[in-house]
């Protein structure tokens, strides 16, 4: 409970120096608050994967171990988590000051994301020929919107690191470029880590079920 | 993949044409000319005073916090009162059709209004009243008042905040110009499902309704992630967590709701728009669909958001009621329990909505259980509230009327939801109008606490008082009124009367009908006083003081009345819970900085209502299908977040002989007066 203070003399009433707050630490601290409504997100897409990840959800068409190749999502989970690595070097990158470093890092970064979403683009495009597109059925319906909802974050955190790499290169380490790059760190691991739960939910669960 | 519409389509325009004008509607047609006259004369006069740079520079661009708060709640209000519109004529249908023997006119059979204008007025209703009308006048008066009463001096993320405020304006004029362009959704502000399924509502209508909230419920999270991160990172010195007023502990326990619950929202109408755009079947009623989970979902968001819109109103009380008993607040600490229980809680009780759903005794049992509890806490600050005014030396001033007034109708309904709260009456009284008037009475006590809030904040803002006595004039007919009106509606429900009905058909509802309206009429009557108020306080513009009511115990009330742009011209050290108090019985209250060092503001920037008006025509592209506009605006929308990127801005500094002028003189420093143009940092540099 606030305790009353007394005031004496020398009680200081106004604190100029008060107006210097951490800007990297309120805007860190903000895009972790985004993280949280972003990871909701997937936690309506789960549960919806939940209800309707069911055989009569199917209509007749394909059920989970009917369609998804746990092997393959084992390679796409080492492209995703090597892409995760290699912006973590640029990030080690970073703290050097080494600005090569870092466009190296997230050129790797790019690379391995767009292995993985090759893969995942071929194997959906694929289900689609074969007519087992979002619109067979209520259970591919869920199965399609949660991949590409992942696959849509992964897409916009290229583009984000597309224009990092133009900022890393044109105007250097200034506390804009160093607090978006911090940022961009936890958005690729957040990424990150909503496909190990889609591995393990869709694909292995799903695979061997 | 895109699903296959009945009906013509072109790729330049979309599904729109000639025929999406209701020019052959006369009460849509009515709106339209009064609609277009308040909006000619307002562009006129804004160009013949030439305030037009003035307007752009000082509230369109701005980052302001006290700005963006004030044009939010102008916004709600506006929405209020179209909203209000909307509630009048679904009043004025009903009573005109009741009975086999109630003629119709207008081409209605019964009454004035056919059955789908009378769909989309009640859907219209509710939408706008909850989304477009409590949100953000909640959402700005949390701008406002939040960052006074921490000491800081803007939100953590100004510009966020303007975009955040602009998205919600996108939303809401989606809301009006579907008045005039093509329809509202049939399908009741919830979405009933599958009713909102394309093959049931082919029409643009659910479209409108979807979007909208879409757009809106966007800037709702990105407002939730500023505050959240204003309160936890932007504090003055001193101001630890147990000496953080009630009122912000209200808005950062909602704002956490709202940053979790928005995003379901976002999901659920996503999947409808899947639905709608992509033939998924999500929520269809064939092909391993299950509607069941989108009201699920819906009501996933739907509960929380009422509490979202609740607990605001519980943190404005707990201001008024001790500045106008002259106490401390009883049972701090408890107020802040209370609070988080009650957003706890909130998130667990989402299937009470829909008992009848058939899940079985013992989900029902648990979830009237969980409901029920929410009583506790409430309870507990009902009290706390209660031992406020004991023994206090009351005031009854227009915000505490107000505030009493909502504790009153907090009673009435929070017992019938404890009625509701039970399965078995529940099924009885289910999508009866008891239910309407239950929540209705909730939805009151927040409309009583942004009264309240209004009239108690205005000064801080403005720099002089709403008139006292037409307030009064204005609190008495309003109360009157719904108690007329929903005490009326309470005893229809009893007898049977169910929701949404354009055409009743027991004639022996009459009278309590006409009851209803005569509450209508008073509610017109208080209208008139609302804007009287206006006038008169407008007019004599008597100068209030920096505590404008003498006895308010929190930090906003320390700085200058009207509020400076930079709120405090040095940030105050912070000693107690209600800091104001504990000066004042100190004596040092009017103690003012002896010194001023420089300060470091933001630049305005219009990047955030380009992208409003960017996400307003993505929408409106998505609603008419016009994919070139929805393409083209979302790629406009990323570029603009690019080019600000690259934007090295970084704000400019107000020196400390401009500050201690502006102290001297402090009208000059108001929000509202206009202010030279001051070159940002990087320019200066330059020179």
């Amino acid at each position: 409970m606030a305790t009353n203070i007394a005031a004496g003399a020398d009680t200081r009433l106004w604190n100029a120096e008060a107006d210097e707050h951490d800007p990297i630490s309120a805007r860190t601290f903000g895009f972790w608050l985004y993280l949280l409504s972003d990871a909701l997100i997937f936690a309506g897409l789960f549960a919806s994967y939940a209800v309707l990840d069911n055989s009569f959800n199917a209509a007749g068409g394909p059920i989970a171990a009917q369609i998804v190749h746990p092997l393959e999502g084992l390679i796409q989970t080492f492209a995703v988590l090597g892409s995760v690595l290699s912006y973590s070097l640029a990030t080690v990158a970073m703290k050097k000051g080494s600005r090569t470093g870092v466009i190296h890092g997230i050129l790797g970064a790019i690379v391995l994301s767009g292995v993985f979403l090759g893969i995942g683009a071929h194997d959906l495009l694929g289900l689609i020929a074969q007519g087992d597109g979002p619109d067979r059925s209520g259970f591919l319906s869920i199965f399609f919107t949660l991949i590409v909802s992942h696959g849509l974050h992964m897409v916009f955190g290229i583009l984000w690191m597309l224009v990092m790499l133009v900022q890393v290169a044109r105007t250097g380490f200034n506390q804009d470029v160093v607090g978006r790059l911090l940022n961009l760190r936890l958005f690729w691991q957040f990424q990150a880590s909503v496909w190990v739960c889609v591995y393990v939910y869709v694909y292995l669960l799903g695979g061997y079920n | 993949m895109l699903v296959n519409l009945q009906g013509p389509w072109s790729p330049l325009i979309g599904r729109l044409s000639l025929a999406s004008i209701p020019y052959d509607n006369p009460i849509l047609v009515t709106t339209f000319i009064i609609v277009a006259l308040l909006g000619a004369v307002i562009v006129a006069a804004v160009l013949y005073y030439r305030k037009l740079p003035y307007l752009w520079r000082e509230w369109i661009t701005t980052v302001d916090h006290k700005k963006i708060g004030v044009m939010y709640i102008i916004l709600g209000l506006v929405m209020l009162f179209r909203g209000f519109a909307d509630g009048a004529l679904i009043r004025t249908q009903q009573v005109m059709a009741d009975g086999p023997d109630s003629t119709g006119v207008l081409g209605a059979t019964h009454g004035f209004i056919p059955p789908f204008h009378f769909d989309q007025i009640y859907s219209a209703h509710g939408t706008l009243m909850l989304i477009f009308a409590a949100t953000p006048l909640v959402a700005g008066l949390g701008n406002l008042i939040v960052p006074l009463q921490i000491g800081a001096r803007d939100m953590a993320f100004p510009y966020l905040n303007a975009t955040s405020f602009w998205l919600t304006a996108s939303g809401a004029a989606l809301v009006m110009i579907s008045l005039f362009v093509g329809e509202f959704s049939s399908a009741a502000w919830v979405g009933l499902m599958p009713f909102s399924e394309l093959p049931f509502n082919p029409g643009v209508g659910v479209d409108y309704w979807m979007w909208a909230i879409q757009i809106s419920s966007i800037a709702t999270t990105f407002n939730a992630i500023n505050i959240i991160a204003t309160i936890v990172k932007m504090r003055a010195p001193g101001m630890t967590w147990f000496r953080l007023p009630v009122f912000c502990w209200a808005t950062l326990s909602t704002n956490i709701i709202g940053l979790t619950a928005f995003p379901i929202l976002t999901v659920a109408l996503t999947l409808l728009g899947a639905d709608r755009y992509l033939g998924t079947h999500f929520f269809t009623v064939g092909m391993g669909g299950n509607f069941m989970l989108y009201v699920n979902l819906f009501w996933l968001w739907g509960h929380p958001e009422v509490y979202f819109l609740m607990l605001p109103a519980f943190g404005i009380f707990s201001e008024i009621i001790p500045t106008f008993s002259e106490k401390p607040l009883f049972g701090y600490l408890a107020m802040v329990g209370a609070t988080f229980a009650i957003a706890g809680i909130g998130w667990v009780v989402w299937a009470h909505h829909f008992f009848t759903m058939g899940m079985g005794p013992g989900l029902n049992g648990y979830f009237s259980a969980a409901t029920m509890l929410v009583g506790i806490p409430t309870g507990v600050k009902s009290f706390n509230w209660l031992f406020t005014m004991y023994r206090g030396r009351l005031t009854f001033a227009t915000p505490m009327l107000w505030a009493l007034c909502g504790l009153v109708l907090l009673l009435i309904g929070g017992l019938t939801g404890m009625m509701l709260a039970i399965p078995v009456i529940n099924y009885t009284v289910h999508d009866s109008v008891f239910v309407v008037a239950h929540f209705h009475c909730m939805v009151l006590v927040i409309g009583a606490a942004l009264f309240a809030a209004v009239t108690y904040w205005w000064p801080k803002v403005f720099g002089f008082k709403l008139d006292e006595r037409n307030g009064q004039y204005f609190f008495w007919t309003f109360v009157i009124a719904s108690l007329v009106l929903f005490g009326g509606m309470f005893a229809l429900g009893f007898m049977g009367e169910t929701r949404r009905l354009d055409y009743l058909y027991d004639p022996s509802w009459k009278p309590l009908l006409i009851l209803e309206e005569a509450g209508i009429f008073l509610y017109f009557v208080s209208i008139y006083y609302f804007f009287k108020m206006l006038y008169v306080s407008l007019r004599d513009q008597v100068p209030a003081e920096a505590d404008a009511w003498g006895t308010s115990r929190t930090l906003e009330w320390l700085t200058h009345t009207p509020v400076p742009f930079y709120n405090f011209a040095v940030t105050p050290q912070i000693h107690a819970l209600d800091e104001l108090a504990w000066r004042r019985s100190h004596g040092l209250e009017k103690a003012q900085p002896e010194q001023y060092v420089p300060i470091h503001l933001p630049n305005n920037t219009a990047i955030p209502v380009i992208i409003g008006a960017l996400s307003f025509a993505f929408g409106f592209g998505l609603i008419w299908r016009i994919w070139w506009l929805a393409g083209f605006a979302l790629l406009g929308m990323i570029v603009a977040v690019i080019i600000r990127s690259f934007d090295p801005n970084k704000g400019y500094i107000l020196s400390a002989e401009d500050i201690a002028k502006m102290e001297s003189n402090t009208g000059s420093a108001s929000v509202i007066a206009e202010q030279p143009v001051r070159l940002p940092l990087s320019e200066v540099e330059a020179h």
